[in-house]
């Protein structure tokens, strides 16, 4: 990154983004297993993910159970979250996702490998606080699309449709689909600049 | 490594894989290709924010009454699994990437080769119904019979290199053909061709079309 650039990013205080704070409970429930902190983020996490699963297919207490899985595995994996890699919010739709390919699809999902950092590495203050300004600004470009692009992307990511099953209720061809899909995603991109 | 490969994944599968949507066998071609890939790895993360986006832009669903509670027990039953010390240690460089590596149960000495006609070989990999995967050896030289494709198939290569009408594919290169294509890949001269082939078992036109068995292919 170019001096002039790290310098821009320097000067945005972390708690301009709501994401800084949910990386805070996080930090504290791996580095001390801080039940405090896990406890505001399952007020606000927990219900999100049960939606999620719900709208994925799953009945309310199938999506009960995996949200309060998916939510002991943040608790588990806390140490392991790296904010210069992924937003809170996107580190624990990763889990629910998981989950739900395991619990709903009963099927396997294979990771890529782990890029891991060199012993000597600090996690980078810059590049965190770039990561969480991008993620707000998604969140804001997401939530102005029109509702017809918004929707078909939400619906792309709940998992239990695909896309040619979107295609089948919608009554549109496949084709049609992913050019609208590519454009709402296109248009997200836009949003973003 | 990643700065010679030059064909990459789509858009279609690298959301869809972000998504969860993929099946089995074509997220082991993506998590493959990914883990040779810095550039698939980055768009991935783009796509698996707008998961995150939603996530958190999303409705929310009650949780119940003694479900913190309920969680924390769950927390105190579950063992700290996966991603310990023992799965993140660093593996020997090999010929696969990690996830190919856990499908195999190694790396290319693992392998145990069939037939599968002519001079080709292949090794089936376990995977979902969605698709099928399977490694296949092609000895340098050696052409795959011509055919077209009534599904997706996506093939990475992971030693020596094959062409065919859409170009040269080597290392780390992965070729997405779809219904619309027909090829012929033969395997460049020098190092035998080495690559994971998944393949949509979704014959959705299963009816209509006669040579819609791809023997070679063996679906
Ligand atoms: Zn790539
Ligand atoms: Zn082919």
């Amino acid at each position: 990154m170019a001096q002039h650039e790290t310098d821009k990013v320097r000067t945005v205080t972390q708690d301009e983004t709501p994401d800084a704070g949910w990386v805070k409970l996080v930090e504290a429930v791996g580095a001390r297993k801080d039940q405090r902190a896990f406890s505001q983020l399952f007020d606000h996490f927990a219900p999100r993910v049960k939606a999620f699963l719900m709208k994925s297919g799953a009945d309310a207490p199938l999506a009960e159970e995996v949200a309060q899985d998916v939510m002991a595995t943040l608790w588990h994996k806390a140490h392991l979250f790296d904010p210069e890699r992924a937003s809170v919010a996107t580190w624990i739709f990763t889990i629910a996702r998981n989950r739900r390919i395991d619990a709903l699809r009963k099927s396997r999902r294979p990771e890529p490998e782990e890029l891991t950092w060199g012993p000597e590495h600090e996690p980078d203050q810059a590049e965190t606080i770039a990561l969480q300004q991008e993620s707000e600004q998604l969140g804001k470009a997401l939530a102005t699309l029109p509702e017809a692009q918004r929707l078909l992307i939400e619906r792309a990511y709940f998992g239990e449709l695909s896309h040619s099953e979107i295609a089948a209720e919608t009554g549109l061809p496949l084709g049609t689909i992913k050019s609208r899909l590519r454009l709402a995603l296109e248009r997200l991109r836009q949003e973003m600049k | 490594m990643s700065t010679m490969i030059k064909h990459h994944l789509t858009d279609d599968l690298l959301m869809a894989y972000a998504a969860g949507n993929l099946p089995e066998a074509f997220s082991l071609v993506v998590a493959s290709h990914v883990s040779l890939c810095d550039e698939c790895r980055a768009r991935l993360g783009e796509y698996e924010a707008v998961g995150g986006a939603i996530l958190e832009e999303s409705e929310t669903a009650e949780m119940t009454a003694d479900s913190l509670a309920a969680t924390m027990i769950l927390i105190g039953q579950m063992h700290a699994t996966g991603d310990t010390a023992a799965s993140v240690a660093p593996q020997k460089p090999g010929l696969f990437p990690r996830p190919l590596r856990d499908y195999v149960g190694g790396d290319l000495d693992t392998v145990e080769w069939r037939s599968f006609g002519g001079k080709v070989r292949q090794a089936v990999l376990p995977t979902d119904k969605g698709a099928s995967a399977r490694l296949l050896h092609i000895p340098a030289g050696v052409a795959m019979p011509d055919h077209g494709h009534n599904g997706t198939e996506l093939t990475l290569v992971l030693q020596g290199a094959f062409e065919d009408e859409d170009g040269h594919f080597a290392r780390g290169d992965v070729e997405v053909a779809d219904a619309d294509m027909e090829h012929t890949p033969v395997a460049t001269q020098g190092a035998d061709c080495i690559c994971l082939v998944a393949t949509d078992a979704r014959l959705k036109f299963t009816g209509f079309l006669p040579r819609i068995a791809q023997p070679f292919l063996g679906i």
